[in-house]
């Protein structure tokens, strides 16, 4: 189990309705259904992993969420989660309204471009930056719009969304995020994984 | 043909059934056929409904027209819906030509077949029909419940009519109302079966005849609807049949002309031209949404069946859209839900045939729910 959805799952209180945004396979479904009693549903467009999904007995929509998150009624789950995916839409800034607008709170993990590795990529090699947590190459990267810890706390808090927790993941480390230490945790965290709304 | 309709199944409901149309019919057959068996929990029962021109024999062979069950791609030992494992019902729905009561069946007023003095039936009335036969075989609430285009219909109306009867549901290529354009290919239908002179305002039957020619057109619109355009180019484009070149007459020159009347007049075979009328009528009236008054998210309220909704990407009949709407309609009332758009060319008719993608979503589906439905009846 990816320590990710571990953490994610910690986040989560027990016999909750969630969605999950983009579940995958339902690895995550599974760990939420299983053992935290959470009335799951998932949203996945990849027809394979909806086929996944189903064999495991997890509710799955087959939908797209840049165009059909409208489908969800208001605050009808206790939490949305999005892993990994903000970075891949068209437009996030109205993916992430709607996630608002469906859950009363919001899960979001990204993939930190401030990590130190993806600036060294960058700075000394010149090169963009390919690693674990962003395995492809500029030309078949499905991630449109990259962005830091910093820049999702920021963005946060432009747009006065309120951020509850911020926990910053590397390997199998974690560490709490705070405005007093966000720049140096935005150079050693992999994952930034914001609980908001 | 008859005297094989005298050994099927059947059930005699004499509890009287009050149509929407609002007759009163009473002692009146189900005709319906079982496959597998029940286990001693009652937990592995499947109820199929079926389409337009379907009937109860699902699998193995039909002993009417000694062809092939209608549903042999998904049902039988071992296949997605396995006959080793479930216990599968289907019945005929009432206005068929099966065995169940239908405009064929001898009218106790007039003691002629009732033609079309038959009442005027709808999905709802079907549906209702099939629940004594539930009662009649001992279960009480079914482990899945499926069926694909009409059969579709109505299981959705069997869900929000009787929102506890089924663990699950799989409405596979349906909708909750019926379209302007499947109306439109309804009404061509039943024109086309009026307008054959044999049909004689449904009479035909005291001259022991059938509209054939109507009938067989009937079904060819059918047959086109079924298609995609992709699949029928791909599977006929311009080959001619069994000839080198044009015949220069209106003879079947074209592979896909003989095919339609190959279709059309199999049909004739098996059918009732009035059923047709009758089973079409009622899918035109089909709309979920009216008999509710908040609509379709109302219908679905307390709902506590688990949903599996499976559409096809070349189904133009009822087309993924339609088939979303009722996802979004489930979601928003805060049902289980799940859905699958499969990947095919093979247009509205995918349900019937060898689709791998369809068959292991429906295995994977129904197989899961089984597991859920005896660990909730343990507990």
């Amino acid at each position: 189990m990816k320590k990710e959805f571990k953490v994610i799952a910690d986040l989560l209180p027990n016999n909750t309705r969630v969605l999950d945004v983009g579940c995958g396979d339902g690895s995550l479904m599974n760990l939420l259904e299983k053992e935290k009693n959470i009335e799951v549903r998932g949203l996945e467009l990849n027809q394979d992993n909806v086929q996944q999904c189903i064999h495991k007995g997890l509710p799955v929509i087959q939908g797209n969420a840049e165009t059909e998150l409208h489908q969800f009624p208001n605050q009808s789950f206790d939490y949305v989660v999005l892993s990994q995916t903000l970075q891949a839409f068209y437009n996030p800034e109205k993916v992430l309204k709607e996630l608002l607008r469906i859950g009363k709170s919001v899960v979001i993990s990204i993939p930190n471009f401030g990590y130190w590795k993806v600036r060294t990529n960058l700075l000394f090699f010149g090169k963009m930056p390919v690693t674990k947590t962003l395995p492809n190459t500029w030309y078949n990267t499905p991630n449109l719009h990259m962005c830091t810890i910093k820049d999702l706390f920021n963005f946060c808090d432009e747009k006065n969304i309120n951020i509850k927790k911020v926990i910053g993941v590397n390997e199998n480390k974690t560490s709490l995020i705070k405005k007093s230490n966000l720049e140096i945790k935005n150079l050693f965290s992999k994952l930034g994984i914001f609980l908001i709304g | 043909m008859n005297s094989k309709l005298e050994n099927i199944k059947k059930l005699e409901i004499s509890k009287p059934l009050k149509l929407d149309c609002g007759k009163t019919i009473n002692n009146f057959p189900l005709a319906y056929e079982t496959y597998g068996k029940l286990n001693e929990n009652k937990d592995n029962a499947i109820l199929v409904f079926h389409a337009l021109t379907g009937d109860q024999f699902v699998a193995e062979t039909n002993p009417v027209t000694n062809k092939e069950g209608w549903w042999v791609t998904a049902v039988g030992p071992g296949k997605a819906i396995d006959t080793k494992k479930y216990f599968v019902i289907c019945a005929n729905v009432i206005g068929g030509c099966m065995g169940s009561l239908g405009p064929r069946n001898i009218n106790p007023e007039t003691k002629q077949p009732y033609g079309l003095d038959f009442p005027v039936i709808t999905i709802r009335d079907m549906v209702r029909a099939q629940e004594s036969l539930l009662e009649h075989l001992g279960i009480k609430k079914l482990l899945c419940a499926t069926g694909g285009s009409m059969g579709g219909m109505q299981l959705l109306q069997f869900c929000a009519t009787f929102p506890d009867k089924t663990f699950s549901a799989i409405p596979i290529a349906c909708s909750s109302s019926h379209s302007a354009q499947n109306i439109a290919l309804n009404e061509l239908a039943r024109q086309a079966i009026m307008a054959d002179p044999v049909w004689d305002k449904g009479k035909y039957f005291l001259k022991n005849v059938q509209p054939k020619n109507g009938l067989a057109v009937a079904r060819m619109v059918g047959h086109i609807s079924y298609l995609s355009e992709k699949g029928m180019q791909e599977k006929f484009g311009r080959k001619l049949q069994e000839k080198a070149d044009y015949e220069f007459s209106f003879n079947a020159d074209f592979q896909v002309e003989s095919y339609l009347r190959h279709q059309g007049y199999a049909f004739v075979e098996r059918f009732d031209a009035n059923s047709v009328l009758y089973i079409s009528r009622a899918m035109d009236y089909f709309d979920l949404s009216k008999q509710f008054k908040g609509g379709l998210v109302e219908a679905f309220k307390n709902q506590k069946t688990k949903f599996l909704i499976i559409s096809f990407s070349s189904d133009w009949l009822y087309t993924t859209k339609e088939n979303k709407d009722i996802v979004i309609a489930l979601n928003a009332s805060g049902t289980d839900v799940s859905y699958s758009e499969i990947i095919t060319d093979k247009g509205h008719d995918s349900f019937l045939l060898d689709v791998p993608e369809f068959l292991k979503t429906l295995k994977s589906f129904i197989d899961s729910m089984y597991d859920k439905f005896k660990n909730e009846k343990r507990i």
